[in-house]
């Protein structure tokens, strides 16, 4: 037993650490396939590029997309919108882009690599605070004070521009404690009560249900972003991606967003 | 140190130590060295060496790779503090349990750092079960600080340290402990000025080993402590953010890194790289 036991601790801790080093969404293997004979049909799989903030939306979509088209599949690799566009700029295989803004899918569409993109959806910023909100926070001018810590996105990140549109709008300095790769990653330290409040959209205070709670930021000093959506230029399988594009702008798509707190025109 | 050598065996001609690997070996062996050199030598190639130190002289790099320095030696030398002791007490002391206690404490060396990160969150963040006591006592957290990464950099490469020299404990020789203690030594001044020095090169290549470690820490710092610019922004998170917004930058500082870590094996070439080399 003792001879064995060495080699397959040793095993075990290989796997488990291969296990964790995989860091990606991707549930299943990537590359679009080849579609069958029909150039038209739409059974393929695509990789959709998406926000951080599309994650609930866009996975619920995902599914029903998957159920009104057999043999279709979509794979999903949610971050930041500046990361994932970097990431189809060098080359990552990609059918789709959304992004949280329209900065970032022109620098793609600049380089080449998606044509033609629609807006589709619009976000406004909330303050998020751990449940029972400890510090008190109840407006904007509440971050400026340095007994309140708070979590922002990084200043190339969306929502990270959105939220310093916020405070140029309000007047205020904010200096954050720290200052996380995606707006999901500032989400989780708000839950986990590690800092005082975070500034997220508002679609994530709705999807983050009762791990935190909202405070709102009013009309007149909030900002909003717009997300658009693309089909890629190196997709392979460009039937499939453009019904998807088309999937998310039809109604079904409109009123998915809505239910998630974006604005639909 | 001699080793005593066996019964000796018959003296291989010059000949035959110069073999020709056969290419079932061969093939497979160039592969695993072209695989494992090309991303080095992509790195080397697309470096914007025109203006690496532009670069490089930027006072955000600047403060990346001082903190990571300043951190990554903290870190060890917590290590040194805290981890031989331990290691000495799993190689000599005997208590029951001792085996779980030996996996428990090794098990950062293959937990996946995001893990051992979101473990200290859990532990020592401003809710953790040690941490709340902290923050209400003495109204200080570890997230978000500089000794917040300094924690967690010890978390991820103490295991390093303990291995190495719980390894050089157990196989150094007791014989020059046991004179020492029949010419009066103290137990303190025997393992001070004879069980210390005899395990010299373990410790010191476990040394380099936890630094190095340390300096490359990425997912349980940026869990842990968080990312802001000169207090917690370490080399890695750098490299990883700048890859967004500048990518010739990403590259310089991941030049940076490497130059570091082939310094490192470079020190240690005559342990690690030579395999015939006694301990």
């Amino acid at each position: 037993m003792r001879r064995i036991a060495a080699p397959l601790f040793a095993l075990l801790a290989v796997a488990a650490w291969l296990a964790g080093c995989g860091g990606s969404n991707e549930s299943a293997p990537a590359g679009g396939s080849a579609s069958s004979s029909a150039p038209a049909s739409v059974t393929g799989t695509i990789n959709v590029f998406a926000a951080a903030s599309l994650q609930e939306a866009f996975t619920k979509l995902g599914s029903q997309f998957e159920q009104e088209h057999a043999g279709a599949k979509v794979v999903f690799n949610f971050g930041p919108s500046s990361g994932l566009g970097q990431q189809i700029t060098s080359g990552a295989p990609a059918d789709v882009f959304a992004s949280a803004s329209t900065k970032t899918m022109d620098d793609v569409v600049k380089s080449g690599d998606a044509a033609a993109p629609t807006d589709f959806a619009a976000n406004t910023m909330e303050m998020a605070v751990p449940p029972d909100n400890p510090a008190g926070v109840k407006s904007v001018n509440d971050l400026a004070k340095r007994s309140v810590k708070v979590a922002l996105c990084d200043v190339e990140v969306p929502c990270g521009v959105v939220a310093q549109q916020v405070f140029d709008n309000a007047g205020v300095t904010v200096t954050p404690v720290t200052r996380e790769v995606d707006v999901k990653a500032v989400l989780s330290k708000v839950s986990l009560g590690e800092v005082d409040a975070g500034v997220v959209y508002v679609t994530d205070v709705k999807a983050a249900g009762k791990d935190v709670d909202g405070v709102e930021i009013p009309a007149d000093i909030n900002a909003s972003t717009t997300y658009p959506i693309a089909t890629l230029t190196g997709s392979e399988d460009k039937a499939t991606a453009q019904a998807f594009v088309d999937y998310v702008l039809s109604p079904a798509g409109a009123s998915a967003l809505q239910e998630a707190g974006f604005s639909v025109s | 140190m001699t080793t005593t050598r066996a019964a000796p065996t018959r003296r291989r001609s010059a000949a035959e130590d110069q073999q020709r690997a056969p290419w079932p070996l061969a093939a497979p062996a160039a592969v695993a060295v072209a695989f494992l050199v090309l991303p080095l030598m992509g790195l080397l190639v697309r470096a914007p060496w025109s203006n690496l130190g532009q670069v490089l002289a930027e006072s955000a790099v600047l403060d990346a790779l001082r903190l990571s320095l300043v951190c990554a030696t903290s870190a060890t030398a917590l290590s040194l503090v805290f981890g031989v002791p331990l290691a000495w007490v799993l190689a000599r002391a005997r208590f029951p349990g001792r085996g779980l206690l030996r996996a428990l404490v090794t098990l950062p060396l293959v937990l996946p750092p995001v893990v051992g990160g979101v473990a200290l969150l859990l532990a020592f963040g401003r809710r953790g079960i040690v941490g709340q006591y902290l923050d209400a006592w003495f109204g200080f957290t570890l997230p978000f600080t500089t000794l917040g990464v300094v924690v967690a950099e010890t978390f991820v490469a103490m295991p390093f340290l303990i291995v190495t020299v719980e390894g050089a404990f157990r196989s150094s020789d007791r014989g020059f402990e046991e004179a020492a203690t029949t010419l009066g030594a103290s137990r303190l001044t025997v393992f001070r000025r004879v069980t210390l020095p005899l395990i010299r090169p373990s410790l010191i290549a476990g040394a380099v080993l936890c630094w190095a470690r340390a300096l490359g820490e990425f997912g349980a710092t940026i869990t842990f402590a968080g990312n802001f610019p000169g207090r917690t922004q370490t080399m890695p998170i750098a490299v990883y953010l700048a890859l967004e917004r500048d990518p010739d930058a990403a590259i310089a500082l991941s030049l940076v890194l490497l130059t570091v870590s082939v310094a490192v094996l470079v020190a240690m070439r005559d342990r690690w790289l030579n395999t015939g080399a006694a301990a």
